[in-house]
């Protein structure tokens, strides 16, 4: 059993997000706090209010597409960071908590806005020893 | 492997005949160094765009081609509805009609000389930029639709500048097509709060100076000197355009199966041009790109605004608006028949040559202006469409420098601090709320647009026209 981790990898124009944890709903948990760190560091983000988010998809790697294009269009849409996320797996998909704060440009200092997450180097698998890998690459 | 395969054509011009799956060759723009330096993903995903239905003549890519998703950035394509083609939401990209515009101010670089501090102080106040930031402009939900039909005209009719702006601006400002119904709710609520927003990344807006003008007579024409003061505006069609691509993405990829389109990478995401989804995706696109022309319609009035503070004499005139990231129904010549054509064009500039319909008047003796971003640090350049262009690539060339090293890489190498501090000695003035945003569009991140600009002249797609320096940026 590994412990939960996420990660950025490098693109030649964008970057790459990874989450890797026991479960599929883990990684995609760590998956998005990668999400916050293209844009800033996710310590520094405050989880102070939370939104509750549901997917409904069959397939793993289009489910992912969709909760991180979910969250992007709260980001978006309420003017957040999230930095903590819960999710639980539900009949044909995923229902999520994720806490976070409006962004605050002196503190955050955010980096970049993410546009979208694409298809590309999107994976969400299980390994041998049990544990589930989740990334792509996201447009900033 | 496909690097193997390039055979140079012409001068920077290179072909990779078509094998496989390929209906199309691939033609590259490039001069030997871009060539050696260029990722070998390109030329993997020019010609899976060259295996799509009913593309014509070439898959296509510019000097400044790199890894995009899908089609390559930098990439051209475009595809016969009467032959099965496709339009893919990936050949256009997730900011729809990103793109480029260029003011002149009536001013030279002596009467500013001095005040870009102060200038670059004034500016970064009035234009929202940055993650996070929010337009002045609201629209309640039927002047979301009104905005999305009317594009720059509809700008223009609230108050944010003038008729003459849109006669210099690609579809006179308002693209035709737009299909407001077919862009969601959630596409329309992002979108509330960011009308007239610059956006972050490589969006910027820069006060730049006339350093060079290579051909007199259409810098005359552009109205463009020696020493003269400009602005330009990148930026796109922000949330909007993002959550478009977002939705259709997917519905294209169950499209692309449902008609028996295997596709060689999900990102190549497509549906044939007479299918519902393909016409959707068309109306919901145009849509993207009035969005694009309204936002930086307001940006043209914000920037006005804030040099009458500083300069009541100036007099901001749009010298042309450019889209590098589209699809546009177009007439070209196929085999000596005139042909309505969907061309993609990902990271590429429309380039039309002299004597173009489209062209407003006084423009169609020299071509249409065609506008390069560089970097904050390098400079950028306008150039001017050729008639040999038109043939070589359906109109169409480079659009920017192009990246040449990750972003993750570029903040190892460099502190946004220094590159301020750097830049401030070589009298260029830089805004921007992040500095590892700052890092991250480092100026050596980028190829060097001169390189990419001289390989587009050589290869005659389009022919330089003035040279223009950085004075003030304010980044995104």
């Amino acid at each position: 059993m590994t412990t939960a981790y996420w990660e950025l990898f490098s693109h030649p124009a964008d970057i790459g997000i990874r989450g890797v944890g026991p479960t599929k709903e883990e990684a995609f948990a760590q998956a998005a706090i990668a999400l916050t760190a293209v844009i800033t560091d996710p310590e520094k983000v405050r989880p102070r209010e939370v939104v509750e988010i549901v997917c409904i998809e069959q397939d793993d790697e289009l489910l992912f597409m969709k909760w991180l294009s979910s969250l992007l269009y709260e980001m978006d849409t309420r003017g957040m960071l999230f930095s903590r996320f819960e999710i639980e797996p539900i009949e044909g998909g995923l229902r999520a908590r994720a806490w976070g704060e409006p962004v605050d440009v002196e503190r955050h200092e955010p980096a970049v806005e993410v546009k979208a997450a694409t298809y590309a180097g999107l994976k969400v698998k299980k390994d041998d020893a049990g544990n589930w890998l989740a990334q792509c690459i996201v447009d900033v | 492997m496909f690097a193997q395969k390039l055979q140079k054509q012409a001068e920077a011009q290179w072909r990779i005949e078509p094998f496989d799956r390929m209906h199309v060759p691939v033609v590259v723009f490039a001069d030997e160094e871009l060539i050696r330096e260029m990722d070998e993903q390109v030329y993997l995903q020019a010609a899976n765009v060259a295996a799509l239905p009913g593309i014509v003549k070439a898959s296509y890519a510019m000097a400044d081609a790199h890894w995009g998703y899908g089609f390559p950035i930098g990439g051209v394509a475009a595809f016969d509805p009467d032959a099965g083609g496709i339009i893919s939401a990936g050949g256009v990209g997730f900011d729809i009609s990103c793109g480029v515009r260029a003011l002149r101010t009536g001013l030279t670089y002596d009467q500013i000389q001095g005040n870009e501090k102060e200038l670059a102080d004034v500016l970064a106040r009035r234009i929202p930029a940055g993650v996070g930031s929010e337009g002045k402009v609201r629209l309640s939900s039927l002047e979301m639709d009104d905005m999305l039909m009317g594009g720059a005209l509809w700008a223009v009719e609230q108050g944010y500048g003038t008729r003459t702006d849109l006669k210099y601006t690609e579809e006179n400002g308002r693209m035709l097509g737009a299909e407001p119904r077919y862009v969601s709710d959630h596409a329309k609520q992002r979108q509330e709060k960011e009308v007239g927003t610059l956006g972050s990344g490589n969006h910027y807006l820069e006060v730049q100076r006339v350093t060079a003008v290579y051909d007199e007579a259409i810098g005359k024409a552009f109205g463009l000197a020696l020493n003269d003061v400009t602005v330009m505006i990148h930026c796109g069609s922000r949330g909007l355009g993002h959550q478009i691509a977002t939705d259709y993405a997917p519905r294209m990829i169950k499209a692309a199966s449902e008609h028996g389109l295997e596709l060689a990478d999900r990102e190549l995401a497509c549906a044939p041009i007479k299918s519902d989804v393909g016409r959707q995706y068309y109306g919901a696109m145009c849509a993207g790109i009035n969005c694009a022309l309204a936002n930086r319609q307001v940006l043209t009035h914000l920037t006005r605004e804030a040099f009458a503070k500083l300069f009541p004499r100036a007099e901001l005139t749009l010298l042309y608006d450019v889209s590098h990231n589209t699809c546009k129904v177009e007439e070209h010549e196929i085999d000596g028949k005139r042909k309505k054509l969907y061309v993609h064009r990902k990271g590429a500039t429309r380039a039309f040559g002299p004597g173009h319909p489209s062209l407003p008047e006084d423009l169609k003796p020299v071509g249409q202006p065609v506008l390069i971003g560089g970097t904050m640090g390098t400079a950028s350049y306008i150039l001017t469409g050729t008639e040999e262009g038109m043939d070589l690539a359906f109109g169409s060339c480079c659009h920017g420098a192009g990246r040449a090293m990750s972003r993750s890489a570029a903040t190892k190498r460099w502190h946004g601090k220094d590159i301020v501090m750097h830049l401030a000695q070589k009298g260029i003035v830089i805004k921007g709320s992040s500095m590892r945003g700052i890092a991250e569009e480092a100026p050596g991140a980028y190829k060097d647009v001169s390189v990419v600009v001289d390989a587009t002249e050589k290869a005659g797609l389009a022919r330089k026209v003035a040279r223009l320096e950085p004075l003030v940026c304010v980044k995104g």
